[in-house]
């Protein structure tokens, strides 16, 4: 039955969520005191969260509900985006329960059915329920097949919907990925499973979206006519901080090009899709991550290094071997650079270059899109020196927006064309409305729209792009040194250079 | 920075506009709109607060025009902030004499070129925002009836005139409310047959949520007075019982659904900051509020409205 309240034209209506329970796994992890907590109240805040929405948490620590409501309301304090009102906080901690218990206990889990049961009855959450899995991967066999013991899966004929959500790392290759999703695919329907990259989530990202498809100024030179190539940058100047187990054996290049830096180029790389729902889009990425091409030469189309120790930020740091947890003799790289190609008609031999790393000069990310230079420049030579190539860059963290670089003129008598930029800041034109990228995906959950969560067929094509490197790296050699608060090892500057080019200044 | 010109020029206010944007580092690049506030000098400090207010939302070039003694020598006074708490630029333009019969001449050349405008009259609103002078400057008008002096004849009023994209504050504080309606029939309900809105007597926001309700399920709508603050309860009377939204103290609300539990949920009545920020995040017409004030002038939900007895303790 269509609800007669409903019209698409009423926009200021917005889109609710059902009345439903959220259960997180992993609660007093970082983030969800970072991050999942306060978007869950920014939310609520925002009247986004039905009346009834109900919280979960579990983990093993001995808390009764009022302690885990009262560690939410002071991540909620510290953390929130949006200012703290008492009666959205009240109604919020209305709903939340805290379970203790261990992920192999089945009482546990019993437990927590009781609860999801008696917060059905008590506050019309319907059966309704997304399970969301704050935990290492490692855990989540165990999470879900008691989740399916204890009947909290949902399973044929109970009523409301169960979704269950999941952080990256989806598998450290293509054949664990594949197991992964078989597991979770023999207690979850495929598109019951919601798979978080919070860099979709973020404003600059779908905005890609709209300045490829709204507009007709970029489009016409999207293509190997025009451009030059494409850089794919997610810098950080942090170490691994402390997350030696998860980081050594996984490395920069599983880490962080297999989703975030993939999932950039599925998007600035594609054609467009036919709509925005998920299976058009999911269609068009899908297209695009097939049509990549690894370098036929892995060792001089690709780079590794670790950091040394080094000068960050103006503070001395250690280098990578030296972190707590990690072997003096690891091969783990924290900097990972690859050229890749797109065989389509669209992008045959325009070369897209993705880098990331730890310890870098500074925390950035973006897509630069790197144009031709113009065939005929009819200045003198002298001229046009100081004139680079125009670049198109979408600056998806920090400072999220768009800068175009063309040349102008230099006031004056002479003719002389240097670089300039046209800026588009999110902080200047929409400030402060920009949700967190967890706002606007948990929000998605809950709501039961998916165009923003990768597939499991993308998080497979993906491997199989990344599996033939990593398999090249383990063969031999070690990756390369590069000092903390630089901006990557010797091997990626050369790797650039051989190509006539360089990577853009961190 | 804070910037008084008296017995200036638009051009002079231009330029110095110019100058202090410059000194900051170019700010006007960052302006998405333009909002040009009719106003005067009592409701003046409000109003362009909550819309720097808003501004943090959509930075905007806001022009405060107030009207002063109509009796003395034509000219103009502006008082020019830049960059002090709030992104954007504000400019109060002080008119006397009959210069404010041209407010126009003096507003026009300051707006911000490829760059929507947008009009609010933040109390008496004109009889026909559309053809008003300011008002034909603007692709979005907003008026707000309740700052009326009689609130529901004023809304008959401007249905008369209404041309899309004129809007009501009075609209916008039914959002809240609508939004959670809306989401009580998002599931299973059963038939509905009636609805009621209570609210102080005269509440315009009131009125037009029992329109809305008129148009959207077709079933007759009572309008109940109560002792407010504002709306104070809606009911859907369904034949499994009623669906009911209460908020006795304007700020937190009950939802009863119909065999099961009562809900709490913060339904606060927004700031006029907040209301703004609302009206300026689309700019399109609201085409949904047109037809609520058409069904509003046509009699819809209005009828004679039904006092409620005193001693129904609902209070």
């Amino acid at each position: 039955m269509s609800n007669p309240l409903r019209d698409p034209r009423d926009r200021r209506i917005p889109r609710v969520a059902e009345p439903s329970v959220l259960v997180m796994f992993g609660v007093t992890g970082d983030l969800a005191r970072k991050k999942l907590l306060p978007a869950i109240y920014d939310l609520a805040n925002r009247g986004l969260l039905p009346p009834g929405f109900s919280l979960v948490g579990f983990a093993r620590r001995e808390w009764a509900d009022e302690d885990f409501a009262r560690e939410t309301h002071e991540a909620v304090r510290q953390y929130a985006r949006t200012p703290f009102r008492e009666e959205v906080w009240a109604q919020l901690s209305e709903g939340v329960r805290f379970v203790t218990g261990d992920f192999s206990d089945p009482a546990a889990f019993d437990r927590l059915a009781e609860t999801v049961a008696k917060l059905d009855a008590e506050r019309g959450t319907g059966g309704n329920r997304a399970f969301y899995l704050s935990v290492p991967p490692s855990q989540f066999p165990v999470v879900v097949s008691q989740l399916e013991r204890s009947g909290l899966h949902g399973g044929p004929g109970a009523p409301g919907w169960h979704r269950v959500v999941i952080e990256k790392p989806f598998g450290h290759d293509l054949a664990s990925a594949r197991e992964l999703n078989d597991m979770l695919g023999a207690v979850f329907p495929t598109h019951s499973v919601f798979r978080i990259d919070h860099y979709l989530g973020k404003e600059t990202v779908q905005n890609l979206l709209a300045l490829r498809f709204a507009n007709t100024l970029f489009e016409p030179v999207w293509n190997r006519r025009y451009v030059d190539h494409v850089q794919i940058t997610m810098a950080e100047d942090i170490g691994i901080n402390g997350r030696a187990g998860y980081y050594d054996g996984i490395g920069a290049a599983r880490d962080v090009i297999q989703n975030h830096l993939l999932q950039l180029l599925a998007l600035t790389a594609m054609e467009e899709p036919v709509s925005f729902d998920a299976d058009a889009l999911r269609a068009e990425k899908q297209k695009a991550l097939s049509a990549v091409q690894i370098p036929d030469n892995l060792a001089t189309g690709t780079a590794r290094g670790q950091y040394a120790a080094g000068w960050q930020g103006g503070k001395p740091v250690r280098g990578f071997l030296a972190e707590d947890g990690i072997s003096p003799d690891s091969v783990t790289e924290t900097y990972a650079a690859i050229k890749l190609g797109v065989d389509t008609r669209r992008w045959a031999g325009v070369p897209f270059y993705l880098r990331t790393g730890k310890r870098l000069t500074t925390r950035m990310t973006e897509i630069a899109v790197i144009f031709q230079r113009a065939p005929h420049l009819p200045f003198n030579a002298t001229d046009a020196r100081e004139l680079g190539q125009n670049a198109l860059v979408i600056r998806v963290q920090p400072d999220e927006g768009v800068t175009m670089r063309f040349g102008s003129k230099v006031p004056g008598s002479a003719m002389e064309v240097r670089d300039v930029n046209m800026d588009f800041a999110y902080g200047e034109s929409f400030t402060e409305a920009s949700p967190e990228a967890y706002e606007r995906l948990l929000l998605d959950v809950l709501v039961g729209d998916p165009p923003l969560f990768p597939r499991h067929e993308e998080v497979e094509v993906s491997w199989k792009i990344l599996d033939p490197i990593e398999e090249f790296w383990a063969a031999g050699g070690r990756p390369e040194q590069y000092p903390a608060g630089s901006s990557g090892p010797a091997g990626a500057e050369a790797l650039m250079t051989r190509d006539g080019r360089s990577w853009r200044r961190l | 920075m804070r910037k008084v010109l008296t017995d200036t020029s638009t051009s002079d206010v231009r330029t110095e506009l110019m100058r202090s944007s410059q000194q900051l580092g170019g700010l006007t690049t960052g302006v998405v709109l333009n909002l040009i506030i009719m106003t005067d000098e009592s409701a003046q400090y409000d109003a362009v607060r909550a819309a720097s207010q808003a501004g943090r939302e959509h930075p905007c070039r806001v022009l405060g025009v107030i009207a002063r003694d109509t009796h003395s020598v034509p000219r103009l006074n502006a008082e020019i902030t830049v960059g002090e708490d709030a992104p954007g630029q504000t400019v109060v333009l002080r008119m006397y004499g009959e210069l404010s019969e041209h407010a126009d001449s003096v507003v026009a050349p300051l707006l911000v070129s490829d760059t929507p405008v947008v009009v609010w009259w933040p109390t008496a609103a004109p009889a026909a925002p559309a053809t008003d002078p300011l008002g034909v400057l603007a692709q979005r008008r907003i008026t707000d009836a309740a700052a009326c002096e009689r609130p529901l004849a004023t809304l008959t009023r401007l249905a008369a005139s209404y041309r899309p994209g004129d809007t009501d504050l009075a609209w916008a504080r039914t959002t809240g409310w609508r939004s959670l309606l809306a989401a009580s029939l998002d599931r299973p309900h059963g038939e509905i047959l009636a609805a009621e809105v209570s609210a102080e007597d005269g509440n315009p926001s009131a009125e037009l949520i029992a329109a809305w309700l008129v148009g959207r399920l077709g079933v007759p709508v009572r309008r109940v007075i109560s002792a407010g603050p504002g709306v104070t309860a809606v009911t859907i009377a369904t034949a499994d019982g009623d669906i009911a939204i209460i908020r006795p103290d304007g700020r937190n609300a009950i939802l009863v659904r119909p065999g099961e539990p009562d809900r709490h949920v913060g339904l606060h009545r927004r700031d006029t900051a907040e209301l703004m920020a609302e009206e300026l995040r689309r700019l399109d017409p609201d085409e949904v509020y047109g037809e609520v004030l058409a069904l509003l002038a046509a009699g819809a939900g209005t009828g004679q409205p039904e006092a409620l007895a005193a001693a129904s303790g609902e209070e």
